[in-house]
């Protein structure tokens, strides 16, 4: 089922977190699974138990399904300067989720992440692979109804 | 507006162009098209050393220099490059650490989105120093432009000969690769950074062996910062004494430093070593926002320190702060204006390490814990004076015993808001 | 693949290139394409641009792209670059403001004085 994936690596292991992104970007739901997991286990000889190890272990992976897009919100010192927090209030309010969750449309995931390196333009948080920056309340309701409208 | 027209009537935004040595090219040139990188002098110090330099030469260049590195550390870079060199083994690596992950960083940021090929070129002479024909590129998994903008410069590169095999027939083969993080801040620290491009967790190794003797895959290893790679072209251009009247005895060159928080122009600058706060808040920062009056800056990350006004006229160096038992560290520098409350400011510090502690060593994983909890405390109100001591004598026992520099890192911070800034404690206590 | 003599001639050659030369280009028009310039429009900027070059029919404009200078909030950033006068930096650009730009700077010569960040020579 990945082997389109695979086939682009050597199969070793030092390939595996570049494996375990493509994977999961091409999963329509942005996450590893099980049978995925499996099939890189073999493709690398590589202990299952390993990649489970390395998936639960960097944030920018999922064991679960996720929403269609990924909201990350940088939750960093210098983005809570500048009222990462209120964004965050207000994310939670429009999606009608908490952090972690996944809209009942399955269109967005909430989630924290650490410093983007955009902090010339905090607060900000990246959409799948879009950032976004100098966020108001305002500005963050107008780009969920933007991608809203294109889903 | 109205401060938008008022900077271009006075021209109060300084582009330090004249400055520049990493960023000179940034926000000039195409950084996908290689031909304008080679038409403002790139490759240029590549062919130099090719053609005429020996590889220790090279090392001893940037020895002389004192070039020292960028990412925190300011480890002296040739020394570094000394140690490897002179290994005999049947293969040696170069690792740029591109994994900036400091929050307020992004230095390495516009380096490698503004000009990749600045990158490949010390990266390439780096190799040749310490003789070795292969280099990653270890880019955190974030950074999507750089990575695409990087393999970009790899490909073209290729394309003109100037990495490959037996490059302009020196006899010299050379291969760069990208490797790719996945969001874990402590892969900033080197050996927990070839643990993850070797496809493991992201957790450090013990030291020594330090990666300079065994590092990627066992064989020796030189990890070098994105900033400290992209001084080392114009350091053989113009050669390490040009290079030393830059900056401060002992800490010669230029630093890049982000600035942001209360300023009027958050951005970035690159500044001759030693240059004041204040006047990188003043001069490059546009001044504090709205007329405000200045209270912190969070200088270095959230492993940096909380300096009071009382700093604003400090040389900002390596050397310097250390006197002042403060660190420079990544050079992002978080101005706080007079309304900020820096209890607040240190509980999304302390939960930053708390969220990006590995889980390797206790000291760390439980310290963290241990210290959110009390900091969370006093924030809302519940806590008591003693509970000040604590949070120093816990991040003291890990600065101590913690396996790597993460542990290490929340008594700068935790030290400094503290002592400078106890009142922000005390009216949460009372 | 090229010697190191080709790589010579390219560098004199590029350099003619970014100083406009004698190429036939008058102006040069560069948008900032980091991070920071994208996350605020620089695409949309991008795209208004080439496309009102292309209404204009101006042949005598090139529009290229660079990263960013560390302006994070003069972003996205748009330079006007001519032979023997000052480069322009706009700043705080929109579609509209660039397509304002054309109209004004690169057509009729006028420098749009409310956008500018900084002039260097």
């Amino acid at each position: 089922m990945y082997e389109d994936i695979l086939k682009k690596y050597s199969p070793e292991k030092e390939n595996l977190i570049s494996i375990l992104h493509d994977i999961q970007n091409s999963d329509p739901q942005n996450y590893v699974s099980e049978e995925a997991v499996q099939e890189v286990s073999e493709y690398l000889n590589v202990p299952l138990s390993h990649i489970h190890g390395v998936l639960t272990f960097y944030t920018m992976y999922s064991t679960k399904p996720r929403g269609k897009n990924i909201i990350r919100l940088c939750e960093s010192p210098p983005c809570f300067l500048k009222g990462s927090e209120n964004i965050l209030k207000k994310l939670c309010e429009i999606l009608n989720v908490e952090v972690g969750e996944t809209t009942e449309d399955g269109i967005f995931t909430l989630e924290l992440c650490a410093c983007l390196g955009v902090c010339g333009n905090a607060p900000a948080m990246m959409i799948n692979e879009d950032v976004y920056g100098n966020l108001t309340e305002k500005k963050v309701e107008q780009i969920i109804i933007d991608i809203k409208g294109r889903a | 507006m109205k401060s938008k027209s008022h900077i271009a009537d006075t021209h109060k935004y300084n582009f330090n162009y004249e400055n520049r040595v990493v960023l000179k090219n940034s926000g000039i040139i195409d950084p996908e098209n290689i031909e304008e990188y080679i038409g403002v002098g790139g490759y240029k110090a590549w062919e130099k050393v090719l053609t005429q330099m020996k590889p220790m030469e090279v090392v001893e260049e940037v020895k002389v220099s004192g070039l020292l590195g960028r990412g925190g550390a300011a480890f002296p870079a040739g020394l570094k490059w000394s140690f490897t060199a002179p290994l005999k083994a049947e293969q040696k690596y170069i690792v740029i650490n591109a994994d900036e992950g400091e929050p307020g960083t992004f230095k390495d940021r516009l380096i490698m989105e503004g000009d990749p090929h600045k990158l490949l070129e010390g990266t390439m002479i780096a190799a040749y120093a310490v003789g070795a024909s292969k280099s990653y590129i270890y880019i955190r998994g974030e950074y999507t432009l750089c990575i695409s903008r990087l393999k970009k410069a790899i490909v073209q590169a290729n394309e003109y000969g100037i990495l490959g095999e037996n490059i302009f027939d020196s006899g010299f083969n050379h291969e760069i690769e990208i490797k790719i993080g996945a969001g874990a801040y402590v892969c900033g620290e080197e050996t927990a950074l070839i643990e993850s491009m070797e496809g493991n967790r992201g957790t450090p190794r013990s030291k020594p062996p330090f990666p300079g003797v065994e590092g990627a895959w066992h064989k020796p290893t030189v990890v070098n910062n994105v900033e400290t790679i992209a001084n080392v072209s114009a350091i053989i251009n113009n050669g390490a004494d040009w290079y030393k009247t830059l900056g401060v005895e002992g800490c010669y060159g230029t630093k890049v430093y982000t600035i942001m928080g209360d300023v009027e122009l958050p951005g970035l600058c690159e500044a001759e070593m030693g240059t004041s706060l204040r006047t990188i808040i003043n001069k490059y920062g546009g001044g504090m926002k709205n007329g405000k009056q200045f209270k912190a800056a969070l200088v270095g990350g959230a492993a940096g320190v909380f300096l009071s006004n009382e700093m604003l006229d400090v040389k900002m160096d390596f050397n310097t702060l250390k006197e002042y038992e403060a660190v420079l560290g990544s050079g992002a520098i978080l101005v706080m204006n007079e309304d900020v409350d820096i209890v607040e400011m240190l509980w999304s510090v302390i939960r930053f390490f708390r969220h990006e502690s590995c889980g390797k060593c206790n000291p760390c994983s439980n310290g963290t814990t241990v210290l959110y909890n009390l900091i969370d405390k006093i924030r809302k109100g519940k806590g008591k004076e003693a509970d000040l001591d604590e949070l120093i004598r816990i991040s003291e026992a890990m600065f101590l015993t913690s396996f790597c520099a993460l542990g290490q890192s929340p008594l700068m911070p935790i030290k400094s808001a503290i002592n400078n800034f106890k009142e922000d404690f005390l009216t949460k206590i009372k | 693949m090229k010697t190191l003599d080709e790589l010579r001639k390219i560098r004199e050659k590029s350099q003619q290139k970014i100083t406009l030369g004698e190429s036939n280009n008058r102006v040069k028009i560069v948008v900032g394409m980091g991070t920071s310039g994208i996350a605020l429009g620089a695409r949309e900027v991008m795209k208004a641009i080439i496309e009102e070059v292309a209404i204009r029919n101006l042949t005598d404009v090139i529009v290229t792209q660079t990263g960013e200078k560390g302006l994070s909030s003069m972003e996205p950033v748009v330079d006007v670059i001519e032979d023997g006068k000052p480069t322009i930096t706009y700043g705080n650009i929109t579609p509209e403001k660039a397509r304002k730009i054309i109209a004004e700077h690169i057509v009729n010569g006028k420098i749009v004085n409310d956008f500018i960040v900084t002039m260097l020579n």
